[in-house]
């Protein structure tokens, strides 16, 4: 029996995707033990009222005007007080960019081990261990967790959930010591609409450097969201300025985990496979049939890019928004 | 000011991994190592400020195998100005909580006023020794940054978070920031760099010295990889074929009807 607190993202008054797939595994694990969820944010009461739905037993919500932004180290006095209270075996966040600054922090202040950015999760002989990658996906090993507490990220869409039978979903308020957070929130500029983030978007169409501009990555936009998915590039788009950073996959930009990776004019190298490399399903679309990433590919089209992806996203429209 | 810069040895990116015979690690023998990426940008941003703010001296920390101490003259050819090496045997085996734990007591025998490291190492891709050494410290950390302007007792960074979204905040210092690209443009060494690395003081401390014994090393580790392994073989591809109006259309069906993933 493993009692198990599942931290859950709140944005935008929303309780984020991946909480659903962290509480469905949490259910999973637990065999008999408990499952909770907890928020923190400012303004949460309906997210926090939606957890039950989800799977949640009881929902600990810490509801403070000053966190309306994420501050890491008022949400790590939060979030390790709210552990130490509920006496949780197993912690779970999520490995998003959030979840990644967050959980050490915490962990350190419960003084508990951090399996990070795991890829699956098991009980083991020794309670609930993770699965993780190394050297960029070459090669992976198990995490196990020893102390009172475990703590684990889980990378984004790691899990598939079928179903989820519903928790009683009780909200109960929660007062942390925030302590002095020293860090202040001016703004956040947006630029990119609003999209997914790469590291938990769902499906992915990437470009390379064959696009030629910025401008003419837009060709991805519209299959992106017909998809309900984001835009990603490789390191040599980015670096010849054709996109932003923000949105480069690979060994030193982002590494994300979709259901569905469509790799444009993409050639496949080993930086770039290091960040897309353990996506579900790879279609690789290249006017070079030699391209490594065919390699890779669950599916490959042999064709350039400036005619397929028009036809892709005729496709998709015809298909997906009826 | 002193400013400090936190800086990992890892495999080239390039090194191709292979898994030792009993699982408990990589085979080392024919790795060539390098500064990880990301401290590059650590170490850019460190003298950037040491040369704009007038800070008294650039520290680099390295905790590793004997070899480490070649990542920190790396550091030091770049402009750093000295080393602490952590090194000792009873480091070995440490977790990510000793690792931070060791670094952050280093850095506090030093009186470090910021600190610098890279946004993840590229070898264990943890995320978490800098925000841990912060916690430990007690002081502020923002990760991510990649763009960074000293304001006196304060810092203004920008943190991109995904999504299109950027973070404009506002530091206390001292504090912990980790480094991603587009944060700065590395600088090489130079030759005269190099040769004046060679003379650049390297101390090394001990648990013992940084009163940190029963916390680190094998023995203290909470988090233990264990069974490394290679990673499943992706199942044999389907290239389609036909006219490229036939393949889009039967591209979407096998995605929405075979691999349900739209």
């Amino acid at each position: 029996m493993t009692n198990f607190l599942v931290f859950c993202e709140v944005a935008d008054g929303n309780v984020k995707g991946s909480a659903r797939e962290l509480l469905g595994k949490a259910r999973e694990l637990a065999s008999g033990g408990s499952v909770s969820a907890v928020v923190i944010g400012s303004g949460i009461t309906a997210a926090a009222g939606s957890l039950g739905a989800l799977g949640a037993d009881k929902v600990i919500a810490v509801d403070d005007a000053s966190l309306g932004s994420y501050v890491p180290t008022s949400y790590a006095a939060a979030l390790s007080q709210v552990v130490s209270a509920s006496g949780a075996d197993v912690v779970l966040g999520s490995a998003s960019v959030l979840g990644k600054d967050l959980f050490p922090r915490a962990a350190l202040l419960c003084d508990a081990g951090l399996g990070a950015d795991v890829v699956d999760l098991k009980q083991g002989s020794e309670g609930v261990e993770g699965l993780r990658t190394l050297y960029s996906g070459k090669c992976m090993s198990a995490i196990r967790i020893s102390g009172a507490t475990k703590f684990f990220t889980v990378r984004p869409n790691s899990f598939v959930i079928d179903s989820v039978a519903a928790g009683a979903g009780t909200v109960e308020a929660f007062g942390a010591d925030l302590g002095e957070a020293g860090y202040t929130v001016l703004e956040i500029e947006s630029s990119g609409g609003d999209r997914v983030d790469l590291i938990e978007a769902t499906s992915i169409i990437a470009g390379g450097r064959s696009l030629g501009s910025a401008e003419k990555f837009g060709i991805f936009d519209e299959a992106a969201d017909l998809m309900g998915g984001a835009v990603g590039a490789s390191r040599a788009a980015v670096d010849a300025g054709y996109a932003s950073h923000s949105i480069q996959v690979g060994q030193t930009g982002k590494v994300v985990n979709p259901n569905l990776y469509i790799a444009c004019g993409i050639s496949g190298a080993i930086q770039h496979l290091a960040g897309m490399r353990s996506s579900k399903v790879i279609v690789a679309i290249n006017k070079d049939p030699e391209a490594p990433i065919f390699q890779h590919a669950t599916y490959g089209i042999v064709g350039d890019l400036f005619e397929v992806v028009p036809m892709l996203t005729n496709e998709l429209r015809a298909t997906l928004s009826d | 000011m002193k400013i400090g810069v936190l800086v990992k040895q890892v495999p080239d990116t390039e090194s191709k991994i292979r898994v030792n015979g009993d699982g408990s690690g990589i085979e080392e023998g024919d790795i060539k190592w390098i500064v990880s990426p990301y401290d590059e940008f650590a170490i850019e941003e460190a003298l950037t400020l040491k040369a704009s703010a007038g800070a008294e001296e650039v520290v680099v920390f390295s905790l590793g195998q004997a070899r480490t101490v070649e990542a920190a003259r790396t550091a030091l050819a770049m402009g750093a100005d000295r080393a602490v090496i952590l090194d000792d045997e009873g480091f070995a085996g440490s977790d990510a909580l000793g690792v931070g734990k060791a670094l952050a007591a280093a850095i506090e025998k030093e009186g470090i006023g910021i600190v610098f490291a890279g946004r993840q190492a590229i070898d264990q891709d943890s995320n978490q020794v800098p925000q841990i050494v912060a916690g430990v410290l007690g002081w502020p950390h923002a990760t991510w940054i990649n763009s960074f302007e000293h304001e006196g007792e304060t810092a203004k960074v920008k943190r991109p978070v995904g999504g299109g979204n950027v973070e404009v905040v506002r530091v206390n210092l001292p504090a912990v920031f980790t480094c991603t690209k587009g944060l700065n443009t590395p600088r090489y060494a130079s030759l005269p760099g190099i040769m004046k690395a060679k003379r650049k003081p390297v101390v090394r401390y001990s648990p013992g010295d940084l009163g940190v014994e029963g916390a680190v090393g094998a023995g203290a580790a909470k988090a233990v990889h264990s069974d490394y392994q290679m990673p499943p073989a992706r199942p044999e591809g389907r290239m389609l074929s036909g006219e490229l109006s036939d393949q889009v259309r039967e591209l979407v069906r096998a995605l929405r009807e075979d691999a349900k993933v739209l």
